[in-house]
């Protein structure tokens, strides 16, 4: 895309761009000297003009989950969300690895905010570079007394530390996280009450996402006007999009939220690889249902993708080709689910074994009449009657794939295999 | 704020994660003996520790290999037609089948879903080292490295 700078990226390529002494050469931690300088409220408010939204999935408002933390001085945590799972998605994994530091600064500002003096970051088990670049990266802040005691003279204290979660997708869910945080399975807990209230410890706890926090020293170093002047109305901002699939370059592109998906696609990533017809896009992540070729041209912002009838998520772009059969998609997806279901609530734990097992009947040529119907009654059974999203988000690719490509899943049916393309 | 539902001592249960994965790295995976040390020393039921490592997918109860290969068979990396080759390809080479370990105790071959690779794809862990962009030769060379490797160090125990 031509005239847009990158932000978040800015020093991605950048050679040692970890290494704390790069950051403050390329102008970081300026933010959090402004910041401790500000009053508390002042930065919340700052936050919610800017708009910035959650890049975990959601998309739900930063500064309004600032607002939601109690403004006394009671015991408060901030949790760095770092475990990055869903398939299709690796930004977070680039940000941790090339540019820590504005993730630390981030951190900083927003416990500042929220009056916390305790932050965890809790990385994925498999992020072994993740890891280690987190842990240099903190004791480095600590050294330049940007963690710890009295932050820059401001008397505001802030600790630190890395928690390594150990291989559970569900971890990624914030009241799981909190969970797993305590030496505990990783399930998901009712909600509400939010972790705003009741979260690590029984304590007021805010959850954000790598990618959501390192927008914050820019978004203070440059006003929320300017913030605003990136994306769309309601999906403001710079976004990591992650492509990968059938296209010539796969990879991290950031762009303002609001880009069409034929730009990332044939503009960033250059387009599909070998010039086969696209067949359908998986938008944001494996969660989100499919799109076909003609809703190429959707802005992917919250909002447009949200018309759509799929989700901005994570913003994990998955490119498939004419030739893919869509059945076998849908069934290693749901694999993924049923893997994944922490087991908690039955229609997720068990609705995506059984969806699992028929599609997995269908590809191997021994699916029945009425198997099709079967499928959306279990979809049907687990939507709505889950403790987190997790399940709902479960019957997406199975939904998605049968709305859009019916007839592959008829042909199996009928005997007649999967569906091939030739060119 | 307190509801008492998570009353137990909270910051040394916290160390769990974290002690499970120090008293994996002594055997290569957490025996019996190793859960029970890990309650002791951290005052959590035994079967506490046991539920929340059985959680999580990267603690072992069994043994494994010196070296644990993970493909991703996630969809990405199935797209670029890598995972599903890459794993024939393992089985054939190491002559056992996804799920099992060497007969010499070197390698266990498993398929994991999503690295968060998908742009580098295919892609595999070994042990903590992620490896993108394979290709059966790039994977030839690894085995062959993880080989010597293995028998240097065996010959270093022996002298």
């Amino acid at each position: 895309m031509d005239g847009f700078e990158p932000i978040l990226t800015r020093n991605v390529g950048i050679p040692n761009s970890e290494r704390i002494t790069v950051y403050l050469e390329r102008g970081g931690y300026t933010a959090l000297r402004q910041a401790v300088q500000m009053p508390p409220d002042e930065l919340i408010a700052l936050v919610k003009a800017s708009g910035l939204r959650g890049r975990g999935g959601a998309g739900f408002p930063a500064g309004v989950k600032w607002g939601f933390m109690p403004q006394e001085p009671v015991t408060k945590y901030v949790c760095v969300n770092t475990d990055e799972g869903e398939p299709g998605t690796f930004k977070d994994r680039l940000l941790v690895e090339h540019d820590p530091h504005s993730i630390i600064e981030g951190v900083i500002i927003a416990a500042y905010a929220v009056g916390a003096n305790r932050a965890f970051v809790y990385i994925r088990g498999e992020f072994f570079l993740g890891v280690k670049r987190w842990i240099k990266a903190i004791d480095d802040a600590y050294a330049y007394g940007f963690l710890g005691q009295n932050i820059l003279g401001s008397g505001f204290d802030l600790d630190l530390s890395v928690h390594r979660g150990a291989g559970a997708y569900i971890c990624g869910e914030e009241t799981a996280l909190i969970n797993s945080l305590e030496g505990r399975r990783g399930e998901p807990r009712m909600k509400p009450p939010y972790p705003a209230q009741i979260g690590l410890w029984n304590e007021p706890t805010l959850v954000h996402n790598v990618e959501t926090l390192a927008n914050v020293p820019h978004i203070v170093n440059r006003g929320a006007e300017w913030f605003r002047s990136i994306g769309t109305e309601k999906s403001t901002g710079p976004k990591l999009f992650c492509i990968s699939g059938h296209v010539r370059r796969p990879g991290n592109y950031e762009l303002p939220l609001g880009t069409p998906l034929r730009t990332i696609i044939e503009e960033c990533a250059g387009g599909m690889r070998g010039n086969r017809p696209l067949k359908a896009v998986i938008p944001g992540g494996a969660s989100t249902p499919m799109l076909t070729p003609q809703m190429l041209d959707t802005p992917m912002d919250f909002e447009s993708l949200a018309e759509a009838g799929s989700m901005l998520g994570t913003g994990a772009i998955i490119v498939i080709e004419e030739g893919t059969c869509m059945v076998e998609v849908a069934r290693r997806l749901t694999d993924f689910f049923a893997h994944e279901s922490c087991g908690q609530c039955t229609p997720c734990r068990v609705g995506t074994q059984r969806l699992k097992e028929v599609l997995t009947r269908i590809v191997r040529g021994q699916g029945k009449p009425g198997d099709l119907d079967l499928l959306e009654e279990i979809c049907a059974g687990i939507v709505g009657n889950t403790l987190c999203p997790m399940g709902e988000m479960a019957v997406n690719p199975v939904l998605s794939s049968l709305e859009h490509f019916r007839g592959e899943y008829e042909q199996y049916i009928r005997g007649g295999g999967k569906t091939e393309t030739r060119f | 704020m307190s509801t008492g539902a998570y009353v137990l001592d909270p910051a040394k249960r916290a160390r769990l994660l974290t002690a499970l994965y120090i008293a994996q790295e002594q055997d290569g995976y957490l025996t019996p003996g190793a859960l029970k040390r890990v309650a002791g020393r951290l005052d959590v039921p035994e079967a506490a520790v046991f539920s929340t490592a059985s959680f999580y997918t990267l603690f072992r109860t069994k043994p494994v290999g010196r070296y644990v290969i993970q493909v991703c068979t996630g969809l990405s990396c199935y797209l670029v037609d890598g995972a599903e080759r890459l794993v024939d390809y393992l089985e054939h080479k190491l002559g056992i089948r996804a799920g099992e370990t060497t007969p010499d105790g070197l390698f266990t071959l498993e398929t994991v879903q999503c690295l968060a690779s998908c742009g580098t794809a295919p892609a595999m862990r070994v042990n903590d080292e992620l490896y993108e962009h394979l290709t059966t030769e790039k994977v030839d060379l690894l085995i062959d490295q993880l080989t010597e490797r293995a028998e240097r160090w065996m010959a270093l125990n022996r002298s």
